[in-house]
């Protein structure tokens, strides 16, 4: 009888494991992905969606076909974890059972849980709120653009930073930079969460005449008077006002009890089993784990997860560790990006902005899907991982 | 070491740079008014920024205490 397994949630982490298992194990293994929707989503493409230079349609594929044959595919909403029955609960009745069970089911945006967010602010992290946004930017004529951050962990760390120069660059070509500020509010007393990047794009900000206000973690929105105030005490004024959400894990974690107070699967770093629980394991934005939380990630997750469970299934001890490899682009704006390399022991050393980053994001965008989710991107492509790492 | 009772103890040795900063914010949003919370942190960027941002924040930076490897830093929550 080929061993079971269970993969909760069908984006890039659980999609790529799941066709790693079939690949390596064959008829050894019945992996299922269990996806309330049954569609992927390209989430790194909202960006480009919010300013106009993407439209929805190339962000989203039926799951189905990104999956091995051999994987099954239930498109189903999990409800509960059983860890000691092995069995996952389903929203419509009955259950599945596991020998392993992966649990990939990403973050929740909690838009309702800042007071006047979702009335007062827009945003680009759902292709709902890019399209929202791309129309609002298109209206604006000009005035204060307040870009901040509502809640720490957030998906995608880089991203607020590549709307802010994105759309300074925007303001400029739509002929309304004059007549507009752009700021950042970011919630450290730098831009972006890692210093190296943040000593390499504060520089190009302020050239570009962003200004940046250091520690505002937003906290409430008054949208009757335009302004957001901070944790810290501070209020400031706003005619455009885009927002991060806050984030939380999955509801079947919430409710499974599994997670901490955000819902993040408390996880071991290395071996990526969720505490305490030998068959079952945390990928990507679901993990509590102090790395970023994006598609990277995951992707340089999921084959140490699927070597752990194929040398579980044969019966040796598992060998392989995950050493917190991540590999994320940064635009700059101005058909420019860096590039962001790191792991546990090896912090970034991002090279200065070029067209040749921007370029190589763009055609990664395009690449996506025939190469990641089936795990034909090479694991150390050349000059995507940082030396030693 | 400080003999005010701690209401909660965030253990962030081992987190890289923002995490310790931006678990004590996460315990400051969650948590009442005279709160006492301390954070252990190994991580050099946290004695810079948490102070730094206790200050901004109008909390109060009870001590900071270096220990073997990491730092002790007691904060009220004052509002």
């Amino acid at each position: 009888m080929p061993a079971r397994v269970v993969v909760l949630g069908g984006g890039v982490g659980g999609t790529l494991v799941a066709n790693l298992l079939d690949k390596e194990l064959g008829k050894d293994v019945q992996v299922t992905v269990v996806d309330p929707t049954g569609m992927h989503d390209y989430q790194p493409g909202y960006l480009y969606v919010a300013l106009g230079e993407a439209s929805g349609h190339w962000l989203s594929r039926d799951e189905r076909t990104l999956l091995r044959k051999g994987v099954d595919l239930a498109i189903e909403e999990a409800v509960r974890i059983h860890p000691d029955a092995q069995t996952v609960q389903l929203a419509r009745g009955g259950s599945l059972e596991y020998d392993y069970l992966v649990i990939a089911t990403g973050a929740r945006l909690v838009h309702d849980a800042i007071p006047g967010l979702a009335e007062g602010s827009f945003g680009f992290y759902s292709l709902g709120d890019s399209e929202r946004l791309r129309e609002e930017l298109r209206r604006f004529t000009g005035g204060r653009l307040l870009i901040g951050i509502a809640g720490i962990p957030y998906k995608c760390p880089p991203a607020p930073v590549e709307f802010t120069m994105m759309v300074e660059e925007y303001f400029r070509k739509k002929g309304i930079r004059d007549k507009s500020s752009v700021t950042l509010l970011s919630p450290l007393n730098r831009a972006f969460t890692i210093e190296s990047a943040s000593k390499l794009i504060q520089p190009i900000m302020e050239q570009r005449g962003i200004e940046l206000e250091t520690f505002f973690n937003v906290e409430t929105v008054q949208p009757s008077d335009g302004t957001v105030s901070s944790l810290e005490g501070d209020t400031k004024e706003y005619d455009l006002l885009v927002l991060v959400p806050p984030h939380r894990g999955a509801q079947v974690v919430i409710d499974s009890g599994l997670g901490d107070a955000g819902g993040w699967l408390p996880t071991d770093k290395h071996t990526l089993n969720v505490e305490g629980q030998e068959r079952i394991f945390g990928l990507g934005d679901a993990t509590n784990l102090p790395i970023s939380k994006s598609g990277s990630t995951a992707h340089f997750e999921a084959p140490v997860i699927a070597s752990r469970i194929a040398s579980m299934i044969h019966g040796t001890a598992p060998k392989e560790n995950y050493g917190g490899r991540v590999m994320c682009f940064l635009e700059t704006g101005n058909g420019q990006a860096t590039a962001l390399r790191f792991d546990y022991e090896h912090p970034p050393v991002p090279p200065q902005p070029n067209r040749g980053w921007h370029m190589a994001k763009w055609i990664f965008n395009r690449a996506y899907w025939e190469t990641v989710p089936q795990g034909r991107l090479p694991e150390q492509a050349p000059g995507t991982m940082p030396k030693g790492a | 070491m400080t003999t005010t009772d701690i209401t909660r103890s965030i253990d962030a040795r081992g987190m890289p740079c923002p995490g310790p900063l931006m678990s004590l914010i996460g315990a400051i949003r969650e948590g009442q008014v005279d709160d006492v919370i301390e954070v252990l942190s190994s991580d050099e960027g946290s004695r810079s920024d948490i102070p730094a941002w206790v200050s901004k924040a109008g909390h109060e930076m009870v001590e900071v205490v270096e220990d073997e490897g990491f730092a002790h830093f007691v904060i009220r929550k004052v509002k």
